[in-house]
């Protein structure tokens, strides 16, 4: 199983690549060619879509997505993959999925630390401050969006990768999954 | 004790691999003579210890810079805590939200009788915790984590006063720390603070962790799985 990871402006991408390893997965530079795309979820919205487009990662990720192939996007990457987000005064996303971006305004900001995602019947870990507005939701976390898909994109509001053992065990689906949807 | 009287408690990574199988929520990794030593935290560390964990990791110990910050991020840090550089330059806390967001910024601010120190609680300085915290925020800290050096190394509970105090003047997440000696000491801080933050008797004992956990359900706090 061959995972890219796009990588743009600052955060902590080794923590995504080392749990993917520890899965078996090969982590490689191919966003196009990959089994499966993931768009980490680090730093701000305008930064990491400027870093996207520079690297033409943009158009990648769409067309990956019309061709069926697997994208997984993890918080503020589910975030940027929505048609527009409000964060840094407002701007258009990826449209990978209906919906948009909408400042948390209950509790306190950012939402920090661990929470159960039902129907997943887990608690994982969430660290943010917008949340999505989408009719694709998958799964809820203390009324906010844990997960959403649309076609071959899933995006997840928490990160699996700091989610300890439920954390594995949902990325584990995630390459199963991928592993059935790509062209052998 | 993160204060007077440092010791060793072992080897960092080893330790931080145990808590994160033990079920500890989130690993904080304060290099605290960095700043009164003038040199960075051990980036090299940071990457080895990041690599066994599965939890959030918190860095903190001579922050001084965006640069700084950005290096620990790279090594495998999801938040970067900061005392004594923000307290020198508070635009340093609107820098690093801008660049990171605020959910990777953590200022630590650490109060003997109500004021805050700076320099691992060496220097004083003319701040009032609360004021601080409410500036922290305003500047774009999306968490603090509050350290009673009062309370610090007693064993006898957290500084509920404080606590109460800062979590109310905030709306941004506060880890209490300083003074665990029990279970009940922590349920007592979760009544008004988001996160707990035990250090020594954990260090002791990593095993502690698994039945303090236990207790800490018994006790009607809501603790996650886990297995």
């Amino acid at each position: 199983m061959n995972v890219a990871i796009c990588r743009y402006g600052a955060g902590n991408v080794r923590s995504v690549e080392l749990a993917l390893r520890r899965l078996g997965a090969e982590i490689v530079d191919d966003v196009e060619g990959a089994d499966l795309a993931v768009l980490p979820g680090v730093g701000a919205a305008r930064t990491a879509l400027a870093g996207l487009r520079e690297r033409g990662d943009d158009v990648v990720l769409r067309e990956r997505c019309e061709r069926g192939l697997p994208v997984l996007g993890i918080c503020l990457g589910l975030q940027i993959a929505l048609e527009h987000t409000e964060e840094d005064g407002g701007t258009d996303g990826l449209g990978l999925l209906p919906g948009q971006a909408v400042r948390l305004r209950e509790g306190r900001v950012p939402r920090l630390g661990w929470a159960e995602v039902s129907p997943f019947g887990s608690a994982y870990y969430f660290a943010h401050s917008y949340a999505c507005e989408t009719p694709h939701a998958t799964a809820w976390s203390e009324g906010v969006v844990a997960e959403a898909r649309a076609g071959s994109f899933v995006g997840v509001q928490f990160h699996p990768e700091k989610s300890g053992a439920a954390g594995a065990r949902y990325l584990r689906r995630v390459l199963e999954e991928a592993t059935s949807l790509s062209p052998a | 004790m993160r204060f007077r009287g440092l010791r060793d408690v072992g080897d960092p990574v080893e330790l931080g691999a145990a808590y994160s199988e033990e079920g500890a929520d989130e690993l904080v990794f304060l290099d605290v003579q960095a700043t009164l030593e003038e040199r960075s935290t051990l980036v090299e560390l940071v990457r080895r210890v990041a690599a066994r964990l599965q939890i959030p990791f918190t860095v903190g110990g001579g922050v001084r810079s965006a640069a700084d910050a950005e290096a620990l991020l790279e090594a495998g840090a999801d938040k970067v805590a900061v005392n004594s550089a923000a307290l020198r330059q508070p635009e340093l806390l609107s820098t690093l939200a801008a660049r990171l967001g605020s959910q990777a910024v953590v200022v630590a601010i650490d109060v003997e009788g109500g004021r805050v120190r700076s320099h691992a609680g060496t220097l004083e300085t003319r701040r009032g915790a609360v004021d601080w915290a409410r500036e922290a925020v305003a500047r774009g800290a999306g968490e603090i984590l509050l350290t009673s050096i009062d309370a610090d190394g007693t064993r006898a509970g957290y500084d509920l006063g404080l606590t109460a105090a800062v979590a109310g003047a905030v709306d941004v997440p506060v880890i209490a720390s300083g003074g665990a000696g029990n279970a009940q000491h922590v349920a007592d801080v979760l009544e008004t603070a988001q996160a707990a933050l035990l250090a020594s008797i954990l260090h002791e004992d990593p095993a502690r962790l698994r039945s303090l956990r236990r207790e800490l359900r018994e006790l009607g706090v809501v603790v996650r799985d886990a297995a």
